[in-house]
This record gives C-alpha cells, structure tokens and sequence, in this order.
C-alpha cells in the first residue's frame, strides 16, 4: 500500500498545488514534496522488515491480462529514493525564480514525480509502458512552456524522438505478450515467453526494447536530442530530465530488457559495448570544447551513462551494483552542477566559459562548494562518483581489460573538461560581469550544502547504499546465468 | 418447383455478373456524373439479383430481406446524391466530373 | 591498540576540517598552531609506532579492518590500516619533515589572506598522504594517491587568480590522472588475478607464480604507469617544474619531500610482485635512469631557483627508481630519506632567498647573499653538499649504494648514474654560486630590503641542516665499518626480494675503488664551478641573448611542452571541434533531422496522388477492390 500511496500522493499533491495561488505555489509543492520523502522514509523501513509489504497487485483490465501490479525491490527503492530526495531539492532550487503560472510549473514537476516513481516500481509491461509516457507530457510543457527562445523546435524534436522510441518499445512487448501462456503482461510472464523465444526473436525484440532506452539515457548515437535539450530546458527541467529522468532508461534495461530477453542480449553484447564506450570517449572529448556551461555538463553527463549502460551491460556484480551507485551518484552530482550553472546564470546573465571568471575571489563558499560537486563528478576518491565509477570499471574490465582502459580515459578527459571549465568559470581574475557576484544566499546553500553532503557520506561510506542493492542484483545476475 | 427455378441459377449469376461489369465500365469510363450515378444503380440492382436468385435458390428469406434494405439505401442514396448533382450543376453549369478537381492538395 | 592506528592520519584531517571552516575566525596564530600541532602529533604517534616496531621486532605487522567501504559481489575493499617496517619509516618522514615544514609555513605564508586555508589544505594532503602509505590495500593506497594529487592541486593554484598558476595545476592533476588511470588499470588486474586487492592476500598469492609470467609484468607495468605520473618520471614529468607555482613551502613538502615518492613506496610495497618480473624492473631501471640524466641535462641551463631544484629532484627520482630496477628496494627507500631531507632543506631555503628578495625567483638577478643571509647560506651549502654526495653528508651514503648496487647490477647503468651524479653536483653548485657568491645583481630596492628569515622560518632550517648531516649514517655500509640499521630494520618487508635479485655483492676493493673514483670526479666537477662561476664571474645570458643552438634547446627544456601541446593537446582539441561541427551536429543529427524530414518530404510526394479527378479515385477505388480479392483468394 505504502507504494501505491508513494504513486499517487504526488498526483493529489499536483491537483492541491494546481488550484492554489500562484504565490504559494512552489511553498506548497515543496511541502508536499517533503510529504512525499517522508512516505518514501517508511518505505524504507518496510523494506528493511519485508519487502513482501511494498507489493500491491490487482487486476485492472483482467481480459487483457494487464494488472496494477507495483513491488520495490533494492533496485527500485534506491531509484525511488534518488527521485524522492532529488524533486524537494529541484523545487527548492527554483525559489529564486518568478515563473508565470507558478502553480501550473510545479503541479507539473509534482505529476512528472508521479510518473517517475511509478516507472521505477511497475512490475507489470503495460502499466510500466504507461507511467513511462506519462512521465514524457510533464516534461514536455515544463520545457515547451518555460523554456528558453530556441525552445518550441527543440522540445518537438526531444518529444517526437523519444516516442517514436518507445513505440518501438511497445511493440516489443506486445509480440512478448503474445507468447505468454496465459497472455498477460506480468513481469514474470514475460520473462517466461521472452526465454522460450528463439536467439533470433530475442535479437529483435531485444533491439526494439533497446532503441526506447538507448533513446531516453541517451547512448550514442541516439543522443543528439539532448545536449539542445539540457541547455534550453528551464533549469527546474534540466535537473529533472538529467537527474531522474536518464535514470529511466537504465532502470529500464537492467528490469525490462535483459532479464527478458537475456539471448538477445548476449548476442549484441559486443556492439552494444562499443557503443556506449564510444559514448564515453564521445562525450568527453566534446565537452571538452563546450563553451557554454550548460552544454557541458550535458556531454559530460553522456558520457558518464555510456559508463554505466556498459557496466549494466557487463551484468555481473560489480558493474550492475556500481550502475546502481552511479546512477546514484550522477543524479546527485548533475542535480549540483546544473544548479551551479543556474546560480552563475542567474547572476552574470551568461553561461558562457570564457565571458566568466574569477568568482572564486569573490564568493568563496560557491567556489569551495562548486569544487566538491566537481570533485564528485570527477570521481575522486572519498566522493561518491568514485565509488560507482570504480566498480562499473571493475565490471568492464571483467568484459574485456581494452574496453577496460578505453572507458577509464572518462578519468582523465573528466578531469581536463572540469578543471578546464571551473578554471575558466571560477579562476583568475575577476572581469566586469562577475565583478559583483555575491556568494550564496540561504536558498542555494539549502539545496548544495545536502548535495555536497551526498557527495561525501556516499563516497567514504557507501555500504547502507549497496546493501540495499546487492540481494535484487545478485538475483537478477543469477536469472541471466541460469538462462544462458 | 418453383416457377423462378425454371432458369437454371447460372443464368441468374452470368446476368447479374454482366449487369455489375456494365456497371463498373459505366463508372469507370463515363464522365457526366448522371450516368455514373446511374451505373451505380445498375451495380446495386446486379447485387440485388443476384440476392433475390439465391434467396430462392436456397429457400432462405434472409437474402430478400437484404435486397428491401439495398433498396432503402439506394432510395436514399438518390435523394441525396441527386440533390448534390442538383447543387453541382448549379454551380458549374455541366456535370463533367473532370470539372471537380478542386479537392487536391 | 593496533585499532589505534587510525589516529595518525586522522588528526591532521581533524586539524584540516577546523582550519577549513572555521579558519576565518580564528586569528592567524591560533590557525597556524592548530595545523602544526594537528602534524606534530601525529608526529609523536609516529615515533611511538615505529619504536614500538623495532623494539618488538617479532611484530612484523600491525593492520586493524576499520569498515566495508567498497564491497560488490565478491569484490571487497574494507577501510583497513597497516603498520610494517615501510609504512612506519615513510610515516616519520611524511610527520616529521611535514611537521618542520608546517612551522616553517607560519613564517612564510604569515601576511597571506588565505594563512588557514592554506594550513588546511597542508593538513588535507598530510591526511591522504599517510592514508596512501598505511592502508592495507590497493585500493586504500588509490585513495591517497588520488587525494594527495588534489591537494596538490590545490596548492599549486593556490594564488589562483594568476591564471597561469591554475593552469600549472590543472596540467600537474591531469597528468597524475593518466598516471592513476594506468594504476587503476593495475587494480583490476591485480583483483582478476588474486581475486583481492589486499597487500597480504596479493602478495601470498603471487609466490605461487614463476618468473616472468605475462600477467604479473602487467601488473607491475601498469603500477608503474601510475608511479610514472605520480613521481614525475619520463614521459609525465612536465607537471613537476610548473608546479613550482605553488609557495615554496608546498614545493618542499610535496613535490620534493612526500608526494612524489609515493611512486617509489607504490614499487617499494610491491616488491614481490616487481621481483617476480624482471622485465618490468628493467623498464622501471632503464625509465629511472634516463629520467635522472634528462632532468639532470635541463637544470644545467635553468635560472629559475626552484626550476632548477624541481629538476634536481625529478632527477633524484630517477635514481630512486634505477635502485628499484636493480632490485635494491632499501637503497631507494634510504635516498627517500635523506633526499626528503635535503630536498626539503633547500626548497625551504630557496624559500628564505625568495622571501628575503621580495618574491624574485631569477638567479640571475641575485648573487653575493651570502652576507645577508647567513642561515640560510650555511644550511644552503649543507643542502648542496649532500646532495652532490660528498661524504659524510646524507646524500653521499644513499646515492653511493645505489650506484654501488648499479654497478652490480649493469655497468652502463652505473655509468650513466655517474655522469648524472657530476651533473647534479655541476648545477647545484652553479646555483649555489650564482645565490650566494659574488655582487648582488637585482634592483636597488631589493638589496635595501634583503633580511634573514625570521626564527620561525630559520629553527626548521637548522633541523633538517642536522638531518641532512646525520641522516646518511642509519644506513652506514658495512665497509665503513657499519652495520646498516636501515637494512635490519626493512628487512621483514624485503627480504625476500632482495635475496632474489642482488646475489652478486660486488667485493670490498672494487667498491673502495668506486668510491674513489667518484669523489675524484665531484671534486673536479665542483673545481670547474667554482672556476666558472665565482672565478670568472661569468653569470647566465638573459634569454634573448642565448646564442649556441644546444643552449637554446636545453634552455628550454628540450621543448618537451611544446611536443605535447602540438601533438596531444592541440590535435584532440582540433578533432574535437571538427568532430562537433562535422560529425555531431552535421552526421547524426543530421541523421535524425534527416528521418524527420524525410517523412515530410515523403508526405509532401504521397499527397500529388490527391490530383482531385473524382474519376481517378473511382478507378483506384475498383483496382483496389480486385486486388484485394485476387490477394485474399490467394
């Protein structure tokens, strides 16, 4: 029950913020959201006594086989929490903003968290295909409404790419559908009908499954949609899709595509590991040449899921429990530095690195707190990135110690980009527009100062966090073994 | 036996199947929309006996129930296609159904 | 009791966290007293530890499992410390001399804004540096090896609106990260092949391997990728020189006296492994010796005093890694010792110099200050006496076995060593020289200000004067009658190794005759300094007027910076540029522009079917019918 309220509470939450004034707005849906972390905080201590209490099935449509059937594992709660934990502090970041139509801006973010938390625990094909295109309309207005000038062409393009991406997905399911026994979308099913299909059948439902997730992380070379995306997007958007939403896809191909078609999977192992390790590469070298902050992060947050899809895709221990971690992680560090971006935004009206400069002289708790977050993303030991980073790269190297050594230039092409960046950003001199840049206000220093406490308590004791994954992991690492 | 079994039901089906070719042709070739109108009706009428043929043939009441139906429709298929011919006319002074090529892209 | 280690490095972290945030409301004092005592202490923990050690030589080791910090399916790497003969040798050193070094600090960085910052970014590297040399696992050792580089990161942008400076700091972080990458890489093997990245685990384990297996000379090479970058050895050394950036006292404690050994600790700990791969100990010696000669050829011509020093000690490194190549771990753990001593005595000398002339750097532009600064010309001499390795000072013991065990080991290595030892005693008299000897050439105002450094400054000078002096005879040969304490002491950490790899001892007249014969070569080498230099007075060309082509070349060191920037740094840029107009935004997007617009332009040919003939749509109307029959009968 508690999942089901963890669903919906969000959903009356948006319909109270909806038709409140526009000046309570972001007040209320904070609330809310709190509201939200503390149902999510029970959860957590149900699922230390028994997971079986987290579990809710009932028939919806019963002639169709499609039922509301909601569980969390370790592998969904952590996801749940990352969400949980993120969307207060998202809201909290917009408080120095003024939107128009307020009420409508966070009633959206609190649908759009309806929608992430009933993807993560959906044990059910069709509810799971429908919390995930529920999840794509909050998004889409949040972008389209409040977004910046180039935003109506880029949101269509980011709208159009990933649903033509998940009507492939849906299409892999239906054909899974067809081959259940008793044709019906449960979890369990169809995993069933998925092994009984051939190595060829499971190379083509596999790479239907494939393109919505690859779409939605996004691995190269599906990935064009984003960068335009993360830098026009509202910042409140920009944090959400980077810092919850990519996390979709990954979920999406650790629950939904491997397990169920493990043949098909092992059979595009190698191009699939290419590409995302590519990815890697890719994204670090062109956020390298990135001048405009935003879309900087938005490479370097490329290649930090190439990492990780290719640690899921090594599917042992240690790549799927440092994907866990990292997905973690980047969701934390991303939700920082974005946040980042936006203070220096907000305050010099540019994003651009070389117009900037020297506000470490001038703002010294933003620059030492900018540091850790970039230390976080720069997977240094003692911060959570490493942490991930170290175990997703242990489980490469378990795949092929080549790919092993390509992924791991992420270390040192993350270091030239982030440096360079915060060089450039917060070194030096200061010039004209960052001459006046006052240091943090209490707003801001409320939301970093709890990411950067993540950032630390996650990488020197990262335990509570792999515990909660580590049985749903080895289960699934088990499933895989059996099957091929 | 009946009196309309008297003809073999080949017959019935190579007119009836001749009666529907006049009709295609009709509404194939023809361009004053009268007469397409009218080789639809021919068309409809090649069903019908076809229709009222087995009916007899097999004793089964259903196929004349479908002819009274056809007939109904067609009845009011004239009303209202006519009524359209009536406005076209009007309008461009010809039937030629070349005439009425404005519905393009 | 043995939980206890943990105290160590843990109150130089405490000191760095008051000093960190609270720092500006602490007065400069009290700042300055909290990050010394936070060192000293730990300092005396030290002490206790390693006497402990040597008066219970039956405890071999002391390691204390503190927590799970990373565990993942079988993979585990619990937060564990170790105390053995090493780590408690390399903890002095990193306390003691980090200690002198702190004091020193309050001195030299007084009038600065950032004075807690400052101490507390010295007490952060403290911390991770003795995490790296006490954790009991690779993994504990990456964290400290990684730490220690971004305090030094820290440290050397430290005057971070100079942007010049940021980016000497940027570049030192990213070229230790190539380096931590290859470490890194080394980690996963190591845990591939033993199923632990434990010390204990790894090293039982790889008795159990032949000689020469590829899988071992892999991992040692790959460590030794990450020792390249960290210890600043060819090819990754160009971060050290440009991290002279940083304030001197920074420069003595990590990048002379602390950091950069971790690479030789990182060998020194895996010895077993390193012994079992004689082809991976060439590569270390072979790297080690070229990198000593290299550094030793660039300082000859640089005018910069802590260029000229940063060179020395990139060249000092070097012999520590031609020790290790040749197997004999100890000797390269004493030159840690005593080169941590006089490196770190004339970094924070030539501190005392800069200091005293207001900042300038050019030796050109001193000369004759050995009247106004006595100290600091008495314990510069000390310094320079040492390191050139003239008996009885520190740096003669330690260099002398290693060229001894050289010698035992290849000639050519040996003689190059050589050659590289008379460089280093030509350079560092030349600057000795040209400090101190002679007229005072900088501005009018300068020599009005010179001044001796205050107390705080000159008290840790004489100490480490006292170390460099004293500090060669805990491992005094056995042909000079001693009995090499050092030696008995690392022995539980070596023994094994070194029975493998030094079977050939060289005898008793052959190493008097090299002895002979090197102190033959030092004192001509030091006569044609003295020659040149105070003699004929003759004082380096400014750099427009640099005439000889070989000058010019070594001047500027060998224009190694410039061969990265045009080879590695700007292609990948290039690339990277083209790559987003070309192919990121002209090639996929354009891909996925292309399938949008392909469904307009297919909708846009699709509708001229829409010609409006109603007699078109009727015939299409009755081929459609017909062939829908003729396919359903099918």
């Amino acid at each position: 029950m508690l999942t089901a309220l963890l669903i919906f509470w969000p959903l009356v939450a948006g319909f109270l913020v909806l038709f409140s004034s526009n000046e309570n707005a972001r007040k209320t849906a904070f609330a809310c959201a709190i509201l939200e972390l503390l149902i999510a905080a029970g959860a957590v201590f149900a699922f230390r006594q028994n997971p079986e209490l987290l579990s809710l099935d009932r028939w919806w449509i019963q002639s169709f086989g499609i039922s509301f059937n909601i569980a969390m594992d370790g592998i969904s709660l952590l996801l749940v929490l990352l969400t949980v934990v993120l969307i207060p502090l998202i809201i909290l970041s917009t408080f120095d903003h003024s939107y128009k139509n307020a009420a409508a801006f966070y009633a959206l973010i609190l649908f759009m968290e309806m929608a992430l938390v009933g993807v993560f625990v959906a044990m059910d094909g069709f509810l799971f295909y429908i919390f995930w295109e529920l999840a794509l309309i909050p998004i889409y207005f949040i972008c389209l409404l409040w977004g910046g000038k180039d935003r109506v062409r880029i949101t269509f393009k980011f709208f159009l790419y990933t649903l033509v991406g998940s009507l492939f997905m849906l299409v892999g399911f239906i054909y899974l559908y067809l081959h259940t026994p008793g044709r019906s979308f449960n979890l369990a099913d169809l995993y069933a009908a998925g092994a009984s299909l051939s190595a060829v059948e499971q190379s083509w439902v596999f790479w239907s499954i494939f393109i919505a997730f690859a779409i939605k992380m996004p691995v190269f070379p599906f990935h064009t949609w984003q960068p335009a995306t993360y830098a026009e997007s509202p910042n409140a958007g920009t944090m959400l899709l980077a810092g919850i939403m990519l996390k979709m896809g990954l979920y999406g191909v650790i629950r939904w595509l491997i397990p169920v078609v493990p043949a098909g999977a092992a059979e595009w192992l190698d191009v699939i590991m290419v590409l995302c390790i590519i990815g890697v590469v890719y994204g670090s070298c062109l956020a390298i040449i990135q001048k405009d902050f935003r879309k900087l992060i938005a490479y370097s947050s490329i290649a930090h899921v190439g990492l990780i899809a290719a640690g899921i895709f090594t599917w042992n221990a240690q790549g799927l429990q440092g994907a866990m971690i990292q997905m973690v992680s980047h969701g934390i560090n991303v939700v920082g530095l974005f946040f980042i971006a936006d203070i220096i935004t907000r305050r010099t009206n540019t994003r651009m690195i070389p117009e900037l400069g020297g506000i470490r002289s001038v703002a010294p708790v933003f620059a030492t707190l900018f540091m850790i977050v970039m230390l976080g993303a720069v997977a240094l030991p003692f911060t959570n990135g490493f942490v991930g980073e170290f175990l997703l790269l242990t489980g490469v190297y378990q795949y092929h110690a080549v790919a092993a050594g390509f992924a791991g230039l992420t270390m040192i092409l993350a270091a030239v980009y982030m440096f360079r960046s915060y060089q450039g950003v917060m070194l030096g001199e200061t010039k004209s527009v960052t001459r006046a840049f006052a240091d943090l206000n209490f707003n801001e220093k409320a939301v970093l100062i709890p990411i950067v406490i993540m950032v630390i308590v996650i990488g020197v004791y990262p335990k509570p966090i792999l515990d909660i994954s580590a049985p749903a992991v080895e289960k699934l690492v088990s499933i895989y073994q059996m099957a091929n | 036996m009946n009196i309309f079994q008297v003809i073999p039901l080949n017959h019935y089906i190579f007119l009836s199947a001749l009666l529907f070719c006049i009709g295609v042709t009709g509404v194939l070739f023809r361009r004053n929309a009268i007469i397409i109108f009218m080789s639809i009706e021919l068309m409809l009428n090649a069903v019908n006996l076809m229709l009222a043929a087995f009916s007899t043939y097999l004793a089964d009441g259903a196929g004349q129930v479908f002819v009274f139906f056809i007939m109904v429709v067609a009845a009011a298929e004239v009303a209202v296609g006519l009524a359209i011919l009536m406005m076209i006319y009007r309008n461009t002074n010809s039937t030629d159904i070349n005439v009425l090529n404005k519905l393009k892209w | 009791m043995s939980r206890l280690i943990f105290l160590i490095p843990l109150l130089p972290l405490i000191g760095a966290i008051i000093n960190g945030f609270w720092g500006k409301k602490l007065s400069k004092g009290l700042s300055g007293l909290i990050g010394c005592l936070a060192v000293g202490l730990s300092f005396g923990l030290a002490v206790y530890a390693f006497f402990h050690l040597k008066t219970h030589p039956e405890i071999e080791t002391i390691s204390y499992v503190y927590f799970d910090w990373i565990k993942a399916g079988k993979f585990s790497a619990p937060f564990s410390l170790l105390l053995d003969p090493l780590s408690s040798l390399f903890l002095l050193i990193i306390t003691g001399v980090g200690f002198l070094i702190h004091i020193y600090s309050t001195g030299y960085m007084h009038d600065d804004e950032g004075f807690h910052k400052f101490f507390a970014y010295l007490n952060l590297f403290v911390f991770f540096m003795l995490l790296l040399v006490l954790g009991s696992n690779y993994l504990i050792m990456f964290v400290g090896w990684e730490g220690v580089g971004l305090c030094s990161y820290l440290l050397i942008g430290y005057w971070f609106k100079n942007i010049d400076y940021s980016s000497a700091a940027k570049k030192a972080f990213v070229m230790n990260r190539i380096g931590d990458l290859g470490f890194l890489l080394g980690v996963f093997l190591i845990y591939i092949t033993f199923g632990s990245v434990s010390y204990g685990v790894v090293f039982e384990q790889a008795k159990s391997f032949t000689s020469d297996e590829g899988v071992i000379t892999c991992i040692a090479l790959l460590l030794f990728v990450g020792a390249v970058g960290k210890s600043a050895q060819l090819p990754l050394y160009t971060w050290l020189p440009d991290a002279m950036a940083g304030p001197t006292p920074v420069s003595a404690l990590i990048h002379a006296a602390t950091m950069v050994t971790a690479g030789i600790y990182m060998v020194a700990r895996s010895n077993i492994i390193y012994t079992l791969s004689p082809t991976a100990l060439s590569v270390v010696a072979v790297i080690g010796i070229a990198t000593a000669l290299f550094a030793a050829i660039i300082g000859l011509a640089q005018n910069d005093i802590k260029k000229v020093l940063a060179y020395s000690t990139v060249s000092q490194l070097g012999y520590m890694f031609l020790a290790l190549g040749v197997g004999a771990y100890t000797s390269a753990v004493f030159h840690v010792a005593t080169h941590a001593f006089f490196k770190a005595l004339l970094f924070l000398a030539a501190g005392s110099v800069i200091h005293a002339m207001s900042g300038e750097q050019d030796i050109r532009k001193m000369g004759g200050l050995k009247k106004a600064l006595p100290v600091t010309f008495w314990v510069f001499v000390i310094g320079t006496v040492a390191i050139a390795g003239i008996p009885p000072f520190a740096g003669f013991f330690s260099k002398d076995e290693i060229l001894a065990h050289a010698f035992a080991s290849n000639k050519i290595y040996w003689l190059f060593a050589l050659i590289g030892s008379l460089i280093t005693a030509f350079y560092m008299f030349r600057l000795l020289f040209l400090t101190f000897y002679g007229k005072f050439r900088g501005t009018h105002e300068q020599e009005h200000h010179l001044h001796e450094s205050p107390k705080s400054m000159t008290i840790p000078l004489i100490v480490l004067a006292i170390l460099s002096t004293i500090g060669g005879f805990m491992g005094l040969p056995e042909i000079l009658g001693g009995s090499h304490a050092l030696k008995q002491f690392l022995e539980p950490v070596f023994a094994n190794s070194e029975l493998n790899m030094l079977p050939h001892h060289i005898s008793h007249s052959t190493e008097y005759i090299l002895i002979g014969l090197t102190l033959l070569c030092l004192a001509v080498v030091i006569w044609v300094a003295y020659n040149q230099y105070v003699r004929k007075k003759d004082v380096p060309p400014a750099d427009a007027l640099i005439v000889s082509p070989v000058h010019k070349v070594v001047y500027n060191k060998f224009f190694i910076d410039e061969l990265y920037a045009n080879v590695i740094t700007k292609p990948l840029n290039w690339l990277s540029e083209k790559t987003d107009k070309y192919f990121e935004n002209g090639f996929i997007d354009g891909i996925v522009n292309f399938t949008g617009r392909s469904v307009v332009g297919g909708s846009r040919l699709m509708r001229l079917a829409q010609q409006g003939n109603v007699g078109f749509y009727v015939f299409a109307m009755v081929i459609g019918i017909i062939l829908i029959f003729f396919f359903t009968s099918l």
